[in-house]
């Protein structure tokens, strides 16, 4: 009998819980964003603290973050639910799967959503992060946790080998003479401190786009249709990585983890890395060393591809959940959000306006380095992005580690990829 | 009529497992064989029948016979491994021993925990530089090693741990088997002066091998279906070094969404298994001795 009464009770708390989640359903429209993680550092609780100021300001708006894993994870969550008809209404996803998602028929160009007012706000960003937003005239793709690569050197490193150290190598050819002073072996020849490390599991891809920009060739053409993995430059490129390690000796061999090369940077494993900017909080709360942060070296000119996620709207979504997506991919990218966000993360603020914010201002003042990857936006590409981009970068992928464990050489290893994404492409051409 | 009657209560019985059963396993694997004849459909070009082009551009792929041949050395390694350790352990246990269910314990945790997690576990011990690995490696002046990030070493890495993981699960019933051995028939061998290796070998070992053809079974379906950590570690790198058939399956299916050709490499997976699994019963079962 008490059992009953229980479950009745249960019941009844259950029928009420459900009425009061109802009733403000009607009054407030829902969205679901999706966002992924991809740097060290709090990153989701700052995107819930976004989102709860959010709905301060807008309590008309109920903004749901599902955290997603990585990037991959992400993409892959996503197209799942998609071709089960339960995408989210919003996410975040790496700006090179824009033609996957185009291709998809997932999402919606934002011409499409956006007034005329609106119009100023679209071509507010830096053009160097509308590269991989726009196609065919249109923009599928909102620029929120962007990035480029930088070079982060450890200073304390730089005086022991007696290197200036405030000032980072301008060239390979300066970086390669740095590396070999900062390698350090212990009595019996074995590596204690490795001068540089670029990462190469995961997506060397785009690392190694950094090499191809620096030695001036870009890797796929605009319509995401044809690449050119097999160029004399890009070999070339690649045999200066690989020569790192074999030749110079002053990376380490085989495949370098994305994940630890921070760590590694603190532990005083390494005294340069290249990683993204979106590191930089991390690097400044973590490293025990006084840093520094600079633009890539260069070869034929300097430059590194931009990176990290954009916002994209979905056309499942309602036309009051797009307005409603529409209002916190405004709110999220306008330039005292754009600041915060920044900084509290490292990521690269995407609109000029943002960094006239009186926080940014007083952020870059502080701390130089957050102004770095500002400044080589100007030298920036995009990053690869292809049709079926996720099998024509692992084309790129397979060749770039093949080359980097030995397996192949770079000239070899480039062939193939380049076979690889021509057939994954005819379909496109 | 009673007979009618039964055979419509029989099948009613049936009818939950049927629709459970057929609704996730014989539909699905239907659907498979059929999905690889035809292209992917992709937004807005719709799926064309190509026949056999799918198998042909397998042939051509090199890849798959990348994974192949992966799958076959992590098969290779994995079960005769798992299997010999996992029977070693039982008898270890199986012995008189002091803190004897402490051991026992021991052992078979491994198969307790989540593979993500055991994947992590030993994503640390690998770590190149202050994994553990390493670290004790460095005592004896080893030079740090790039355990899953050179093509030498990372599938025999990736195998160490499916070893580890599995043999603690293969050893409780090696261990449950052995208690089953009568003691009188150890008394019947130590007078008859056989000594304690011949008992193994004469007695032990022939009455474990209804166990061993189940446990052979499950290793050869844990070989191809035991990939979790592959996603962890490695991703299948460096350049496909660790692809095994199943990971390249999901690959293809939720990373390229090439659904078509991933229906492909299912069903020939399927035919590896089918094939092995028959082998085993057919051939290995003539020459097991059931009680």
């Amino acid at each position: 009998m008490k059992f009953f009464t229980q479950v009745r009770c249960g019941a009844a708390a259950l029928a009420a819980s459900l009425a009061l989640a109802v009733a403000p359903a009607s009054a407030e429209t829902t969205v679901n964003m999706y966002y992924p993680v991809a740097v060290g550092g709090p990153i989701t609780k700052i995107i819930d603290k976004m989102v709860a100021d959010f709905s301060a300001a807008n309590p008309d708006i109920k903004v749901n973050p599902i955290y997603s894993g990585s990037y991959q994870d992400t993409i892959t969550k996503v197209v799942t639910a998609l071709k089960g008809g339960n995408a989210p209404e919003f996410a975040v996803i790496l700006s090179t799967d824009m033609f996957t998602l185009i291709d998809e028929d997932a999402i919606v160009p934002f011409e499409e959503l956006v007034s005329d007012a609106d119009k100023a706000w679209l071509d507010g960003f830096y053009p160097g992060f509308m590269l991989n937003s726009r196609t065919g005239g249109k923009t599928w793709g909102i620029p929120f946790q962007r990035s480029t690569i930088v070079q982060y050197w450890n200073k304390d490193a730089f005086k022991e080998a007696g290197l200036d150290p405030e000032v980072a190598p301008k060239t390979w050819d300066e970086m390669v003479a740095a590396a070999e002073k900062l390698t350090k072996r212990d009595a019996s020849g074995n590596v204690t401190r490795w001068g540089v490390q670029i990462p190469s599991s995961g997506f060397p891809y785009w690392l190694f786009q950094a090499l191809t920009t620096q030695n001036d060739v870009i890797l796929a053409n605009e319509a995401g249709t044809k690449v050119t993995y097999d160029d004399p430059r890009v070999v070339e490129a690649l045999q200066f990585w690989v020569d790192l390690s074999k030749k110079h000796k002053v990376h380490p061999e085989g495949i370098v983890e994305w994940g630890t090369t921070p760590k590694d940077f603190f532990e005083g494993k390494v005294a340069m890395m290249w990683t993204t900017t979106g590191n930089l909080t991390n690097v400044r709360s973590n490293a025990p060393f006084p840093f520094g942060v600079g633009m890539l070296p260069a070869k034929v000119r300097g430059g590194s591809p931009t990176g990290g996620g954009n916002f994209y709207i979905f056309k499942n979504a309602s036309p009051e959940q797009r307005k409603a997506a529409l209002a916190f991919i405004k709110w999220a990218t306008a330039p005292e959000q754009a600041a915060a966000w920044s900084i509290a993360t490292g990521y690269v603020a995407v609109t000029p306006a943002a960094w006239e914010t009186e926080a940014m201002k007083k952020y870059a003042a502080e701390f130089p380095a957050a102004a770095v990857a500002r400044d080589q936006l100007d030298v920036a590409v995009a990053e690869l992005s292809t049709h079926d981009n996720q099998r024509v970068t692992k084309a790129l992928n397979d060749g770039l580690q093949a080359a980097l464990t030995g397996a192949k050489e770079p000239a070899q290893a480039m062939k193939d990829a380049q076979a690889e994404a021509d057939r994954v492409l005819r379909p496109f051409q | 009529m009673s007979r009618l009657r039964a055979s419509i209560h029989a099948s009613l019985l049936l009818l939950p497992a049927v629709v459970l059963l057929a609704a996730f396993t014989h539909v699905p694997a239907v659907r498979t064989f059929i999905g690889a004849l035809y292209t992917t459909p992709r937004g807005n070009r719709p799926e064309v029948f190509i026949g056999l082009g799918n198998y042909r551009h397998l042939l051509d792929d090199p890849v798959f016979w990348q994974a192949m041949a992966n799958n076959v050395w992590y098969a290779a390694l994995t079960i005769p491994l798992s299997v010999i350790l996992a029977l070693v352990m039982a008898l270890a246990v199986d012995a008189r021993l002091p803190g004897r269910a402490a051991l026992r314990m021991a052992y078979f945790t491994p198969t307790v925990l989540p593979m993500i997690a055991v994947a992590n576990i030993w994503l640390f011990f690998y770590t190149p530089g202050y994994g553990l690995l390493d670290q004790v490696l460095g005592l004896f002046g080893v030079a740090q090693t790039n355990w899953l990030g050179s093509r030498d070493t990372a599938l025999n890495a990736v195998i160490a741990v499916a070893v580890w993981k599995e043999a603690g699960f293969f050893m409780i019933f090696y261990l449950a088997a052995l208690q089953t051995i009568p003691h009188d028939l150890r008394e019947a061998a130590a007078i008859e002066g056989a000594s304690r290796f011949t008992f193994f070998r004469r007695v032990t070992l022939p009455l474990l091998m209804p166990t061993t053809l189940f446990v052979l079974v499950n290793a050869v379906i844990g070989a191809f279906r035991l990939v979790d950590h592959i996603v962890v570690m490695t991703r299948g790198g460096p350049d496909n070094a660790t692809a095994l058939l199943l990971y390249y399956i999901y690959e293809i299916g939720f990373r390229f969404w090439d659904s078509a050709y991933a229906a492909t490499l299912t069903t020939v997976l399927l035919a590896i298994l089918a094939v092995l699994a028959a082998v085993q019963f057919l051939f290995l079962e003539r020459r097991i001795h059931y009680r």
